[in-house]
């Protein structure tokens, strides 16, 4: 077992599962690119590690970024899920907070995860103060989970009304139902989400109810996989938070893996920008549908608290904060009736995909645009399914969609097609820079996923960034990730209280309740740290306002409610500007992260072996930009040595993406074989 | 003629502006209807005119059309006046010159380029109190606008820069919640500033005559887009009626009639048979109604973008003196009821024409229902609140269960956040079974909230409609259950003598309210609706057995099992 020394972290996409492998003794990396199977993710997982590792035996770790929670929400394939609530409020998931899918147009719908005869309702009732009105009787409990079970219920969420304040009628709820309950499947609110608020409460917890057989299930038939293949390590889950999970958590809380897709690829990019000596990072993944981008901000990712899978499917768990715009690369160009050049929100995805896929699609997409341009070398179709892509078919759907409408020749038509689409990414960008007090000349964009190098230059152009920083393996960014993420619990509860009437005391013992069974979770995963920590923090208003403020406490000093005060109007001052006098303030919610640092990885290793002078061009190709031909000069982009630089307009082709160095443009080779575009001087 | 990548880029850009002007108001407002219920709005407005260059999406959805009335009220003004100087912002909330009701604070602000007025920027919010003899100003009521809150004309908040305190002393002295509305004032403040930096860097980027060039476009792109949905429909006149229950103060119904007309690509709403302008607050202004019309053409051509071009090939007519046409001092507190209204009257119509783009009208009233009292230690406090209902059924299925007015995006508060608040105790919030109109798509439901005092005593206030006239289906669908209200005194419930209306009724410790509001209007025949989709509402307990049987003609038991045979020969008899 001392031997065991090889890392592998594996993430599974849609498309491709990807898999990147550390050698801990050797300091070696390699990478694996296999199809992802379908329906069971395990088979393609399995070949992908064995794509590069004979003996499982010498896996110390296998990390393993999943969407197949994200999926089963999307395609609604979780478990016959049953609810059992408070009486007068079995429709709180149905009911929403009285919204509508479409701000305009009233033709919305919505169908709750677990129908209307699987919620029950049983008469206890706690009051906002805590107080128990009507205490629960279990018999009326194990008599609704009968029910549930007869009507074919896998597994129960309990879910009473101000369980936040006061937890024992839903843990005199969960100990009757555990009596009659075949399985582990049953879950409460106050373990999943003790926070005010019932529709968020009863959604999150619903939706894990609703997940758990199904990840379990995945989960253990992985677990048992890897053991046959004589793999006797650990295996972590990446979270929606960007930290892992061990895969024991993971069955009991596989809701914190519903977003946890983008997630590794944000964390891997905050790794790899800092170590290349940039800690102000805007993560942009263009997909297929969609572009995604990410702040991270001096080397921290900003999470948020809440977020929607589909309209109504709530969940409220820490998660990496993601903007999300549909302009992905099969996004579909058209010209609106009014005479306006649109880009999506309809995407051709990757099935059919672009015109030039040839597989039946006939409008045009951004990426049949950026084949016209020249800038995707239609020779050489990413992922290998394609022996060549169809140039002219591109051309005559783009000349027929936006060309002829709009009064333009094909190649001025598909560059406003990018050009547009640029623009809109650009806005994604503005938005959670720009508008959130950032200035874009402080950061650098790091594009991931197959599309996004193409953008890259054009987004710094647009925006004012710093630079763009390209990795060595754009398209296993997150499978890079996965090994390089710490492991990290979260924790909330609901507090309620005015400043000046907060016991810290009390507070200071439910914190550090928090933080050992926090460090408890670390201890039982097996995972050697490098260190670990703990952040506590406190969600603060002013009274009257809705929305509050995050306020990070110290770690080290004793809790007062001085220390508290002057935190929240330090946070108010950099959030919304000058605190306020006079009114009294709110402490809503506690917080705490327990997080146990991973050791790192030495990314130098990775950088490229090539000696320099190696000529790593292969050619040149005409490229259309800014209006007209320009020659581009063509290189294998593994075959640049660390310091190569090269002049824009070129082009830089590797197995899973391409980079477009844009005319006025350069880029050069870092010391870990990043690629750095920035304006020429 | 301006190339088609610049117009494209420049459009973004500007709605963006827009929206983080609409995004700065609401994170830092104080008061929730507008940091939850997103009750604001904020854009660009031409120089002259006042139309809507540019405005927002994420704010309320009647302001889209409503702002540039507001804005045209300013610009009025300053020709008067003739003063109008760099670093001015007007500040009113007329609502017979600026549209809506006196609860919406309008900050108005110039924005200088060269030396001369480029455009305006503008926010509206919903102030929390405004004065008046009703906290929250839903005063039902009401026989003239001074029982409703203060009425600010345009005045300048800013001169050349410059705050003027004494404004601003005016405005708190005059509101039961004064720390909210210096709040809220100072966030829309912000937003314009930030609206005026944004609009500084972009013009420091194009020129100020390819944006004006731009907002050209735009205006007669939107124009034309409009004009290409309006020639799809097929021409002809359609005439609807609906009617509001009363205005509160005479117990009789109104008349909101309209005739539609569509001639080629042109659209003629007219709107001449409605009751003339009432003594209670369910009045509106002429820029209200025209404000409601163009919510409802948006919601149905969801396409069109939010300026001025849309309504170009459409024309509105509405005499003097009506209900949706009253001036000053006329009350029009509960505007929100009238203009769901008009909207109604919009949809059905379309769906006369083109049952194919439209839908059966929503729940169509907001009931705002306030609690107000002391706790035992003198403490006052005020619960306010709007609650949802079901919308109607449309081509592609069943109307949305609980949810918002079509006039707005705003969420509801949880129980959980409202208990915590409040002296108050949920017993039920939940769906209304049998509450959707019936159809070939039916009806989405309404809910039931019923509502404990926990203290010793409170005064309950409501501003509802629907309670006679439930709301419409279309093509022969049928209606949804209307609203009920109910709350308890010592010798039983009651339900208020003018339907869905009250004033300071006395609610004692361990009373009860019951809000029972409507759903949705249905769409098609109910005959037309398939057995198995009646039988699966059964077994959800949407739609009750014996409802099943005397609405749809199925004969379903309550766990949804469906008696085909029966249901056969009883949909035969039906038909017959």
């Amino acid at each position: 077992m001392s031997q065991a020394r090889k890392i592998v972290g594996v993430d599974v996409g849609g498309t491709f599962t990807d898999v990147f492998f550390l050698d801990e003794s050797t300091g070696a990396c390699t990478v694996a690119k296999v199809p992802t199977s379908k329906p069971d993710q395990s088979a393609g997982f399995l070949a992908g590690i064995k794509a590069e590792v004979a003996d499982f035996a010498d896996i110390s770790t296998v990390i393993h970024g999943t969407t197949v929670a994200t999926n089963a929400l999307l395609e609604k394939k979780g478990a016959p899920t049953g609810i059992i609530t408070t009486a007068g409020f079995r429709d709180t998931l149905e009911m929403r907070r009285r919204d509508r899918p479409h701000t305009w147009g009233l033709w919305g719908q919505f169908t709750p995860v677990v129908d209307r005869d699987m919620r029950l309702e049983v008469a206890e009732r706690t009051l906002a103060d805590g107080s128990c009105h009507t205490a629960v009787d279990p018999g009326e409990v194990e008599a609704a989970a009968r029910q549930l079970l007869a009507s074919g219920a896998e597994a129960v969420a309990i879910v009473f009304i101000n369980a936040y304040a006061n937890a024992a009628n839903e843990q005199a709820a969960l100990a009757a139902v555990k009596n009659v309950w075949p399985n582990d499947y049953v879950v409460t609110s106050h373990e999943i989400l003790p926070e005010i608020r019932e529709f968020e409460r009863t959604s999150t917890t619903t939706l894990n109810a609703y997940l758990q057989p199904a990840i379990a299930d995945y989960l253990r038939r992985l677990e048992g996989a890897l053991g046959a293949e004589n793999f006797a390590g650990e295996v972590l889950i990446v979270q929606s938070n960007g930290g892992v999970m061990s895969l024991d958590t993971a069955c009991e809380r596989p809701i914190r893996t519903a977003l946890s897709g983008p997630a590794a690829g944000v964390i891997a990019s905050a790794y790899i920008a800092g170590n290349a000596g940039f800690s102000n990072v805007i993560t942009c993944d263009m997909g297929g549908t969609s572009f995604d981008v990410s702040l991270v901000v001096d080397g921290e990712s900003a999470l948020t608290t809440q977020a929607s899978v589909d309209f109504g499917m709530v969940i409220r768990t820490p998660m990496i904060g993601m903007t999300t715009i549909g302009a992905g690369g099969g996004s579909i160009a058209w010209v609106d009736r009014g005479g306006l050049l649109q880009i999506g929100p309809e995407s051709a995805g990757s099935d059919p995909g672009p015109v030039c896929y040839g597989a039946g699609n006939t409008r045009p997409t951004v990426t049949d645009a950026n084949v016209v341009l020249g800038r995707i070398n239609a020779d050489r179709p990413i992922g290998g399914a394609l022996e060549r892509l169809d140039v002219d078919a591109a051309r005559n759907a783009i000349m027929a969609a936006v060309g002829t409408p709009l009064g333009l020749d094909v190649m001025t038509a598909a560059e406003a097609i990018v050009r547009v689409a640029n623009a809109r990414m650009a806005g994604a960008i503005r938005l959670v820079s720009i508008e959130r007090g950032h200035n874009p000349s402080d950061f650098v964009a790091m594009p991931f996923g197959g599309g996004g190098a193409l953008h890259a230059g054009a987004l710094i152009k647009d925006v004012g960034l710093k630079a763009a920083v390209v990795p060595l393996y754009p398209g296993v960014t997150s499978a890079l990730g996965c090994t390089v993420a710490d492991m990290r619990h979260d924790f909330v509860q609901t507090l309620n209280t005015m400043l000046d009437d907060l016991d810290t005391a009390a507070l200071t013992v439910m914190i550090e309740s928090f933080a050992a069974t926090g460090h408890q979770l670390l201890a039982k995963a097996a995972v050697s740290f490098a260190g670990q920590s703990t952040v506590f923090a406190l969600d603060m208003s002013y009274l009257g306002q809705t929305h509050t403020v995050d306020v990070t406490l110290p770690v080290d000093a004793a809790i007062d409610t001085d220390v508290i005060r002057s935190s929240f109007e330090a946070r108010y001052r950099t959030v919304f500007g000058k605190p306020l006098s006079g009114i009294a303030i709110r402490v809503l919610n506690l917080r705490v992260a327990v997080i146990g640092h991973r050791n790192k990885l030495d990314l130098k290793l990775l950088a490229p072996k090539i000696a320099a002078g190696v000529d790593a061009q292969t050619g040149e190709r005409a490229v259309w930009a800014d209006g007209g031909w320009h020659q581009a000069a063509i290189y294998e982009r593994p075959l640049l040595a660390v310091g190569a630089t090269i002049a824009g307009p070129a082009l830089l082709e590797q197995t899973d993406t391409t980079i477009f160095v844009d005319p006025g443009l350069s880029a050069t080779v870092d010391q870990f074989g990043n690629l750095i575009i920035r304006q020429q001087d | 003629m301006i190339d088609p990548v610049t117009l494209a880029v420049l459009k973004g850009r500007l709605e963006q502006i827009a929206d983080e002007m609409d995004a700065t108001l609401f994170r830092s407002a104080f008061n929730p209807i507008i940091a939850e219920a997103h009750d604001a709005s904020h854009g660009l407005y031409d120089a002259t005119t006042g139309a809507t260059l540019i405005q927002g999406k994420s704010g309320l959805p009647i302001f889209v059309g409503a702002m540039s009335f507001a804005v045209k009220a300013v610009i009025e003004k300053v020709a008067r006046d003739g003063d109008l100087a760099p670093g001015d912002v007007y500040i009113f909330n007329d609502p017979y010159d600026g549209g809506t009701h006196l609860s919406d604070f309008k900050l108005v602000r110039p924005y200088y380029h060269d030396g001369e007025v480029f455009c305006y920027l503008a926010s509206v919010g919903h102030w929390h109190d405004v004065g008046g003899n009703v906290p929250g100003n839903y005063n039902p009521v009401a026989t003239e606008c001074f029982q409703e809150g203060m009425l600010i004309p345009p005045v300048k908040l800013f001169s050349k820069g410059e705050l003027r305190q004494d404004i601003v002393d005016i405005l708190a002295a005059n509101s039961r919640l004064p720390g909210s509305l210096i709040g809220d004032l100072s966030g829309q403040i912000n937003a314009l500033d930030l609206g005026a930096r944004r609009l500084a860097e972009l013009l420091s980027e194009f020129s100020a005559a390819t944006l004006t060039t731009v907002f050209a476009e735009l205006q007669q792109r939107a124009a034309q887009l409009m004009r290409a949905n309006i020639a799809e429909l097929p021409d002809g006149k359609f005439s609807v009626d609906d009617w509001l229950d009363n205005d509160g103060v005479v117990d009789e119904p109104l008349k909101i009639a309209l005739d539609l007309t569509i001639d080629g690509d042109v659209m003629s709403l007219d709107f001449s048979r409605s009751s003339p302008a009432c003594a209670g607050p369910v009045n509106i202004s002429r820029s209200t109604a025209i404000a409601s019309v163009y919510v409802a053409i948006k919601h149905i051509f969801t396409d069109v973008p939010a300026n001025a071009g849309v309504l170009e090939p459409i024309n509105i007519i509405i005499p003097d003196g009506m209900l949706l046409s009253v001036t000053a001092p006329k009350p029009v507190g509960g505007y929100t009821e009238t203009i769901l209204r008009v909207i109604d009257n919009v949809h059905r119509a379309i769906a006369e024409v083109a049952p194919e783009r439209s839908n059966a009208c929503a729940y169509g009233t907001i009931n705002a229902l306030s609690l107000a009292g002391h706790r035992s230690d003198g403490r006052r406090w005020v619960m306010f609140s709007f609650f949802g209902g079901g919308h109607g059924g449309h081509p592609e299925g069943d109307g949305l269960n609980h949810g918002n007015a079509p006039i707005s995006t705003a969420t509801i508060p949880p129980a959980e956040i409202l208990e915590a608040a409040y002296p108050v105790f949920f017993k039920q919030w939940a769906l209304r079974p049998d509450s959707g109109g019936v159809g070939h798509n039916r009806g989405g439901l309404g809910a039931i909230y019923e509502i404990e005092l926990l203290e010793q005593d409170a005064d309950v206030f409501l501003f509802g409609e629907r309670g006679r006239f439930d709301p419409p289906g279309v093509v022969a669908g049928g209606a949804g259950a209307g609203n009920r209200f109910y709350y308890q005194q010592a010798d039983g419930m009651h339900s208020p003598a003018m339907g869905s209306k009250m004033v300071g009724v006395k609610l004692l410790r361990g009373q009860h309210l019951r809000l029972e509001t409507p759903g949705g209007g249905g769409y098609g025949q109910a005959l037309d609706r398939e057995p198995e989709r009646v039988a699966e509402d059964v077994r959800l307990g949407y739609v009750s057995v014996a409802a099943a049987k005397a609405d749809y003609a199925v004969i379903v038991a309550a766990d949804g099992t469906l008696d085909q045979a029966a249901t056969a020969a009883c949909r035969k008899d039906a038909k017959a």
